[in-house]
């Protein structure tokens, strides 16, 4: 008797295994997406710089740009405004949070999150000003004037030279002083507190 | 007496009421067996004397918690949040493309949108940077009003990418909207399939425009953010694509310097909505009302204390309770006339209890921003005035 149950177990299992494999029927509606109809629309930029366009910008000329385009709500020199601050390039050796922070600070007012001590990768800034700025006309900017833009608060935070031209080739290769920071969300539920 | 001529005298009736109305000066109250009232009509509207308001600011506004009752939130009270203000959509060019690693890259209108298998499913959305407990005199709807429900009607997201072949490779997919920042947050496939919606209806019709009309994405139980509005594309890929929303935004610094992201999942929380400040009570019965909620399922039980934290004891759960849901409790409780504090704290059902501040400045630190769910609460004066209990958390 336990055999059999065994054997119907089996069975059952495997039949569901083999059923979970095959996806349901298609519903079938929509239209083929083409890539001509796919690519305006495909405009993010990876980390590894998938979607970054040909182009290319410097600090020099992105500093005009942004005085131009940019300061009159993130403040001349990126200290901030009526926008968030950009350009800070302190603290270097230790976050801008935490006990070591803290000891660094001392009596001194708190420094503000940046590009410099906080974000991660250099591409999302391509990817966000590209998309969204200047606030006051989102997605003008051309593809020479974000690189320049990118290029112009990387150097600002001195993550590069106010030489070092941005492009697709070498964007993707700066380092973010914040990016080993990062860690995956570790909260699961239960008692701890985290 | 025709139609026309009836419409006219109620409404001259209702003009000459209204200013002694106002006043609250007619000391023999409007007789409403008298005189016929409004006739139906297109559009109803809330009565006259009730006045429920979100309060906005540049960037989001609030729902006003303290006047509602019961779990679901009036379409025009759910709360917003959005980054580049509320696009106007035309239901008619409105399209959405899926594509990235897909077998089958696809473009759907919004009728074949609702032309797919439907689903409904009543949730809480929440805001992460939901905590606005700075002063004592700040009201529900202040201290949290980023937190809102509705009844979401749509296609589940599993079903679409059957039809597009999602790859087994795609672990992640963009969700982007039309809005004019081009919003765009990556969400982990696998832990949001199960029940992630394309939602289109909202309490029972189209969604409003402040939350995505005409389509948004739907997470139950994760941060408001990453349930993308006017949703126009999902790329499928095998990676995070760090948006600017899940790097220097949404993302936790800690206190041991590491920075947490993707903490899509809003911990359990709990609010005490009345009594509550602007409010003065009496001596006497109170019933003390809240709501609780967790983005991990079900809440299992709230515990009031009367007495500033010294003891406990529960609150009685309106059923059904629905998982990542808002879950209505009431406590009845007899004020004494001395001064003291109420607080609220929630469990859920992974055992997770809803933390002190000190608790969560301890692990996060002085700088986090978001999932701030600390326990929370009212002090009562002598005089019956009720403020926020600001001490509570200055940890």
């Amino acid at each position: 008797m336990t055999r059999l149950v065994a054997v119907v177990a089996a069975v059952f299992t495997v039949t569901l295994a083999s059923a979970a494999q095959s996806p349901p029927k298609p519903v079938g509606l929509g239209t083929p997406a083409t890539p001509e109809l796919i690519a305006p629309l495909d405009i993010d930029v990876r980390p590894d710089g998938a979607g970054l366009p040909a182009g290319s910008g410097t600090a020099h000329e992105g500093g005009s740009v942004y005085a131009q385009k940019c300061a009159a709500c993130h403040g001349a020199n990126g200290e901030g405004g009526t926008a968030d601050a950009l350009v800070g390039a302190e603290p270097k050796t230790v976050a801008p949070f935490g006990p070591d922070y803290e000891r660094w600070r001392g009596d001194r007012p708190d420094v503000p999150f940046t590009i410099g001590n906080y974000w991660p990768y250099a591409t999302t800034i391509f990817d966000y000003v590209r998309r969204a700025m200047p606030a006051n006309a989102p997605g003008s900017l051309t593809t020479d004037e974000a690189y320049a833009i990118v290029a112009w608060l990387l150097a600002k935070n001195e993550i590069i030279a106010e030489s070092d031209p941005m492009s697709r080739e070498t964007l993707p290769r700066v380092r973010m002083p914040a990016r080993s920071r990062f860690v995956p969300d570790n909260r699961k539920g239960g008692v701890e507190v985290k | 007496m025709t139609r026309r001529t009836l419409l006219t005298t109620l409404s001259a009736a209702a003009l000459t009421v209204t200013p002694d109305l106002a006043r609250g000066q007619d000391a023999s109250p409007l007789d409403t067996t008298r005189r016929w009232g409004r006739l139906p009509n297109e559009l109803g509207a809330r009565s006259a004397a009730e006045r429920p308001k979100r309060t906005p600011s540049p960037t989001s506004s609030r729902t006003p918690l303290q006047d509602l009752h019961g779990t679901i939130t009036p379409s025009d009270l759910h709360y917003e949040r959005h980054h580049a203000g509320v696009p106007v959509v035309d239901p008619r060019a409105y399209r959405l493309v899926v594509h990235g690693m897909v077998d089958r890259p696809l473009m759907f209108t919004l009728d074949d949108l609702k032309r797919f298998p439907a689903a409904t499913r009543s949730c809480f959305l929440e805001c992460s940077g939901n905590f606005g407990g700075q002063r004592e005199d700040v009201s529900p709807q202040e201290l949290c009003g980023l937190t809102s429900q509705s009844e979401w009607t749509g296609v589940m997201l599993s079903t679409l990418f059957n039809d597009v072949r999602a790859q087994p490779r795609a672990t992640w997919f963009l969700a982007e909207g039309q809005d004019a920042a081009v919003m765009t947050r990556s969400i982990p496939l696998k832990d949001a399939i199960g029940e992630a919606m394309l939602a289109y209806a909202q309490n029972g019709e189209a969604l409003r425009p402040e939350q995505g009309y005409p389509v948004r994405l739907l997470l139950p139980g994760w941060e408001g953010n990453a349930n993308v509005k006017w949703l126009r594309r999902i790329e499928l890929g095998d990676q995070p694509f760090m948006t600017r929303e899940e790097t220097s935004k949404y993302t936790d610094p800690l206190a041991d310097g590491t920075v947490r992201q993707f903490s899509l999942v809003m911990d359990a929380r709990s609010v005490i909505t009345s009594p509550s400040y602007p409010q003065t009570i009496e001596k006497g019965f109170v019933e003390v009302r809240g709501i609780a909620w967790s983005g991990r399922g079900m809440i299992r039980r709230v515990d009031v204390s009367a007495d500033g934290g010294r003891t406990w004891k529960p609150a009685t759960l309106q059923q059904p309770v629905l998982p990542k849901a808002h879950t209505s409790f009431r406590y009845s409780w007899e004020w004494d006339g001395r001064p003291t504090e109420i607080l609220s704290r929630a469990v859920d059902e992974t055992g997770y209890r809803q933390p002190d501040m000190s608790a969560l400045r301890q692990v996060r630190g002085r700088r986090t921003r978001y999932h701030l769910n600390p326990v929370t609460g009212w002090t009562v004066a002598a005089d019956g005035r009720v403020r926020f209990a600001l001490q509570r958390v200055r940890a």
